[in-house]
């Protein structure tokens, strides 16, 4: 690390732990010295708040030990008003800072003065941070801050990666090279599958069924990570988990929906020791040692490899000795999907997608937040962007696009011409029109966008006195709520009371079982290169390391019908329950396979044949319908399946969900303000109706453009489709038979089933709006 | 056109898939709430540039329910402008298709809130209009009845198995009627408020607008 100190960039590798942070500020030390100037030296940025506060416990031990005049201070949402000033007036040798914190001091106009000095910015976690936007948004900011002090050197510390060449790529100032130190990877992990008396069911995600065995790995070992992958899953398990913990072994649960003080409460008695077992999401993922944890268990199926690896690396943090861990597949599928993830592990194949070019949306952020700063020049600004990793092949046309619809809405209609939020002076620099519109600007800084969520608190006792806040859930949950309707929160069931002020009222209930179990988290696909693994692995001459009961569900698959070929598209088709049944085995993961099922049924309604309702999981969509698919290429055309992209696709529900991310990071709209809601005024409206309204009188807007681009990855997984076709070119098995096929038969237990739109939902309404005038009575107030 | 038709003190009325209220024997169209300049009046004041074409999405919509209905009275219900300076700021084209469709119409302004005092557009602009038997006023009045009036855009959410659906909606009981916002660039307020709830009777009927449109008990 010191060696290479004056690079221009740096990446370091190193699996989880290993102390590459406290490697990434070794140079600033040395360069600060026991007595250094005042002014800004090093700028450390993670994700994560809390990172930056630990950061800091972390950092002043050594400094004091050896008696360093170094000061060093965090800067986050959370820091106080005053604090914040003084930062700006006198800043610290060491500030740190959080990628949304950052973007915000560059849109002040002391900026310049404030990072005069600076020398060193050192990126924590950017694998995580490349992973979304926030990664896009914080290279623009590095850029901007390059401009203002060129002899900036930047460091990126990392977990390990599928590709550290684009990751540099990503970190660097293009097209600076990126010199990558590997730390040595450490031993093999001692990875296994958790093998369990009962055989796992056919379908479900929770891994109940294995509660035993985990309560035995827990008690065999100091602390244990229990991932899961939703929060829902995490909530159920633990609930059953202290039912059947007889022991009363402590375990905590942790994840992305709890209250704060709950979150941390955990973490704290988790350093301490005095946790045995976490249940936990994601919300793990990152972050410091949290004590001694020497076993993860990895319930369901990981989907991803890459992230599998970084969890593994959670247990175990020293360095010689391998990382130990269990999978634990949740149903009869992932038993498969399990075995060839561990072994995707031990040949060290890691997966991931290629990032895509840099988002526009966060572009328009930027220079909105570079025009708060001071009035700008396009052509520097331009390429200054370029400079940044996920920009560098942005085109001046794009650009271009951005700057108009910063400044005048970009629409077809030029309409805003006095009401111009950048103008352009006479000296051709833009600035804002009105500096007053710089605090909004500033109050909309970020592009983590949330999805809207409610809080979750207990009674008070007298009715009137608010209790204390349980955590959040999403705002469609709450809405489909009745009173008394019961569901975990905090591995505690609850009853719901009533919505009150935007807040979810509930009371303790007594009941063992909850009624309603989920409100949804996060949920991955399987990805990519694990799904070619899968593939793969059906298809050897023996699968020897299969539990048995495996082993003859895919001989039986392959004696009924056949098995999945890698270069070819299974379509399976059957009747059952008077229905024709087909199942596609595509392989895409679940988002792609839920869209492929919501254009193969459209093309199914347009011959006629009458489709009802399809469910999909990472591998199949099932539908049913009144007639039978006798003609799979009908229904899988690529041609159509684009059209469809174009067309009717854009209506549904997940494009209006990336349409309000894309419209708020772009500053079309304003997010909503915690505390600052209300609810329900008349004088907000949805922004579907924007998305609508574009859609008819300006098809080619920027942000349409953006919300497509958006639906070829994430929720709408329209490239995983493309892949699909490309793969297989369009090859067809189909297999006709007259019964439910083995691999086909989970997925009739699958929850998440959805029924086809149009007629058919029309039809619903009808029914529940006429059951409810039948039963109030009021229906014999209507004229006949 | 599928319309949902209703007897209201008296008078025969049906609410059409749009929201606006259609009375055949006066041959008069009644639409609340038309927020017209509203994108404008949010880049003026808020700095915010939205699509700026809700005024002739909104108009679009008008003139089609005055083809269908052939309407010879039209009753703005109130907030027709999103205030004032908007209607004076109103693109040429968009004024000209308000005079046009105004032409051989008897067309009564109501005052809203949003935009008291008279507009510069002609018709005839009153503080409330008294067609027997029914009242037509922008905000509703405590203890009226055989009142039609707007101002709330209520909106009604009902479950499906599907999940809820949520839509504008007209309110109506045996003393009023609570039309829904004609606008496009209009939110709603939820029935379940108490704001609606205390206004209207226990029995009253919320109107989802939709083709056709559909009635169910108001939820509160």
């Amino acid at each position: 690390m010191l060696d290479r100190s004056a690079n221009p960039a740096l990446m370091l590798i190193a699996p989880t732990g290993g102390g590459k942070t406290l490697a990434g500020f070794l140079p600033s030390l040395v360069e600060l010295g026991p007595n250094p100037d005042s002014g800004l030296h090093t700028l450390y940025i993670s994700p994560l708040k809390a990172l930056a506060a630990d950061m800091r416990r972390n950092l002043m031990s050594p400094i004091n030990e050896v008696g360093l005049n170094i000061r060093v201070e965090d800067r986050s949402g959370d820091t106080t008003q005053t604090r914040k000033k003084a930062q700006r007036a006198d800043p610290p040798h060491i500030l740190l800072t959080t990628p949304e914190s950052l973007a915000l001091l560059l849109s002040y106009e002391d900026a310049p003065r404030m990072f005069s000095g600076l020398k060193r910015v050192v990126v924590d976690e950017l694998h995580a941070l490349a992973e979304s936007k926030r990664g896009d948004q914080l290279m623009l900011c590095l850029s901007r801050l390059q401009a203002l002090c060129p002899e900036l050197r930047r460091v990126g510390l990392s977990a390990t990666v599928e590709d550290p060449p684009a990751l540099a790529a990503f970190v660097a100032p293009h097209p600076t090279p990126c010199h990558i130190i590997q730390a040595d990877p450490g031993p093999d992990p001692d990875i296994g599958m958790l093998t369990t008396d009962t055989p796992p069911p056919w379908s479900g995600g929770g891994g109940r069924y294995a509660i035993p065995e985990v309560l035995e790995q827990v008690a065999k070992h100091k602390t244990t990570l229990i991932f899961h992958n939703t929060r829902a899953q995490a909530e159920i398990f633990f609930h059953e988990l202290w039912l059947a913990n007889e022991d009363g072994l402590p375990i905590g649960i942790h994840h992305g929906s709890l209250a704060l003080e709950q979150r941390k409460k955990v973490e704290a008695a988790m350093v301490a020791g005095q946790l045995r077992a976490v249940v936990c999401t994601g919300s793990l993922d990152l972050g410091l040692d949290w004590g001694d944890v020497d076993l993860v268990i990895q319930v369901g199926a990981p989907k991803n490899v890459k992230r599998l690896v970084q969890r593994i690396g959670r247990a175990n943090h020293r360095y010689n000795a391998p990382s130990k861990a269990l999978i634990l597949p949740a149903n009869r599928w992932e038993v498969i999907e399990c075995h060839a993830a561990i072994e995707a592990v031990l040949a060290h194949d890691l997966d991931g997608d290629p990032r895509g070019p840099g988002p526009l949306d966060v572009l328009c952020q930027h220079i909105l937040i570079t025009a708060c700063a001071a009035p700008f020049d396009e052509n520097a600004l331009f390429d200054e962007v370029r400079k940044a990793g996920p920009f560098h092949s942005l085109s001046r046309a794009a650009f271009d696009n951005c700057l108009d619809f910063v400044a005048t809405g970009g629409y077809a209609l030029q309409a805003y011409d006095r009401w111009q939020r950048l103008m352009q002076r006479p000296d051709g620099l833009w600035q804002l029109r009105d500096p007053r519109l710089a605090q909004q600007v500033r109050m909309n800084v970020g592009t983590i966008i949330d999805t809207d969520t409610l809080k979750v608190r207990m009674k008070g006792r007298s009715g009137a006195s608010a209790g204390k806040p349980l955590g959040e859930v999403e705002e469609s949950f709450a809405a489909s709520l009745v009173p008394g309707d019961t569901f975990l929160m905090g591995g505690k069931i609850v009853r719901f009371e009533s919505l009150r002020e935007m807040e979810v009222q509930v009371s303790r209930d007594r009941g063992r079982k909850p009624k309603l179990a989920v409100f949804s988290g996060t949920k991955f696909a399987t990805s990519t290169q694990l799904s070619v693994r899968i593939l793969e692995l059906l298809h050897r001459p023996t699968l020897p390391d299969l539990p048995g009961h495996t082993q003859d569900w895919i001989n039986l698959q392959a004696e009924l019908s056949q098995l999945p070929r890698p270069g070819r598209i299974l379509v399976e088709s059957f009747p059952h329950d008077d229905r024709a049944h087909s199942c596609i085995y595509g392989f895409a993961g679940k988002n792609a396979q839920q869209t492929l099922g919501l254009m193969v049924t459209r093309q199914m309604e347009e011959l006629g044949l009458g489709p009802l309702g399809f469910v999909a999981t990472d591998y199949a969509t099932l539908i049913w319908s009144i007639a039978p698919i006798t003609d799979p290429p009908q229904v899988l055309n690529a041609d159509q399946l684009h059209d469809g992209l174009e067309g009717w696709l854009a209506e549904n529900a997940l494009m209006k969900r990336s349409f309000k991310g894309a419209a708020t990071i772009a500053g079309l709209i304003t997010r909503n303000l915690p505390g600052k809601r209300s609810s329900g005024r008349q004088a907000t409206f949805s922004s579907d109706i924007l998305y609508d309204t574009l859609r008819k009188y300006d098809p080619d807007h920027l942000l349409l453009q953006i919300t497509r681009t958006e639906a070829m990855r994430g929720l709408i997984g329209f490239a995983r489709i493309d892949e699909m076709m490309a793969r297989t070119q369009g090859l067809i098995d189909h297999v006709i038979t007259d019964q439910v096929t083995p691999f086909s038969a989970p997925l009739f237990l699958e929850v998440g089933k959805v029924p086809v739109d149009g007629a058919g939902r029309e039809a619903l309404l009808q029914a529940e709006a006429d059951r409810l005038m039948e039963q109030s009575g009021l229906s014999s107030l209507l004229p006949k | 056109m599928q319309n949902f038709q209703f007897d209201f003190a008296g008078a025969k009325l049906s609410l059409l898939p749009s929201g606006a209220l259609w009375w055949p024997d006066k041959t008069l169209l009644c639409v609340s709430d038309l927020h017209l300049g509203k994108s404008e009046r949010a880049a003026r004041r808020l700095g915010r540039l939205l699509p700026p074409y809700e005024t002739r999405d909104t108009l679009q919509q008008l003139e089609e329910d005055l083809r269908q209905t052939g309407a010879s009275i039209v009753v703005c219900l109130g907030d027709s402008f999103d205030d004032l300076e908007s209607s004076y700021n109103l693109p040429e084209a968009e004024t000209l298709w308000i005079t046009r469709l105004m032409a051989g119409r008897r067309w009564v302004w109501i005052e809203g809130n949003h935009d008291p005092g008279p507009v510069e557009f002609g018709g005839t602009h009153l503080a409330e209009l008294f067609e027997p038997p029914l009242y037509f006023r922008h905000i509703a009045r405590d203890g009226a009845s055989a009142e039609v009036s707007g101002h709330y855009h209520p909106k009604a959410r009902i479950h499906l198995p599907t999940g809820p659906v949520s839509r504008a909606c007209m309110l109506f009981d045996t003393d009023r009627i609570i039309l829904p916002a004609y606008g496009t660039y209009t939110g709603g307020l939820r029935s379940d408020d108490a704001a609606l709830s205390n206004l209207m009777r226990e029995e009253a009927i919320a109107v989802l607008t939709g083709s056709p449109p559909r009635p169910i008990p108001m939820p509160r």
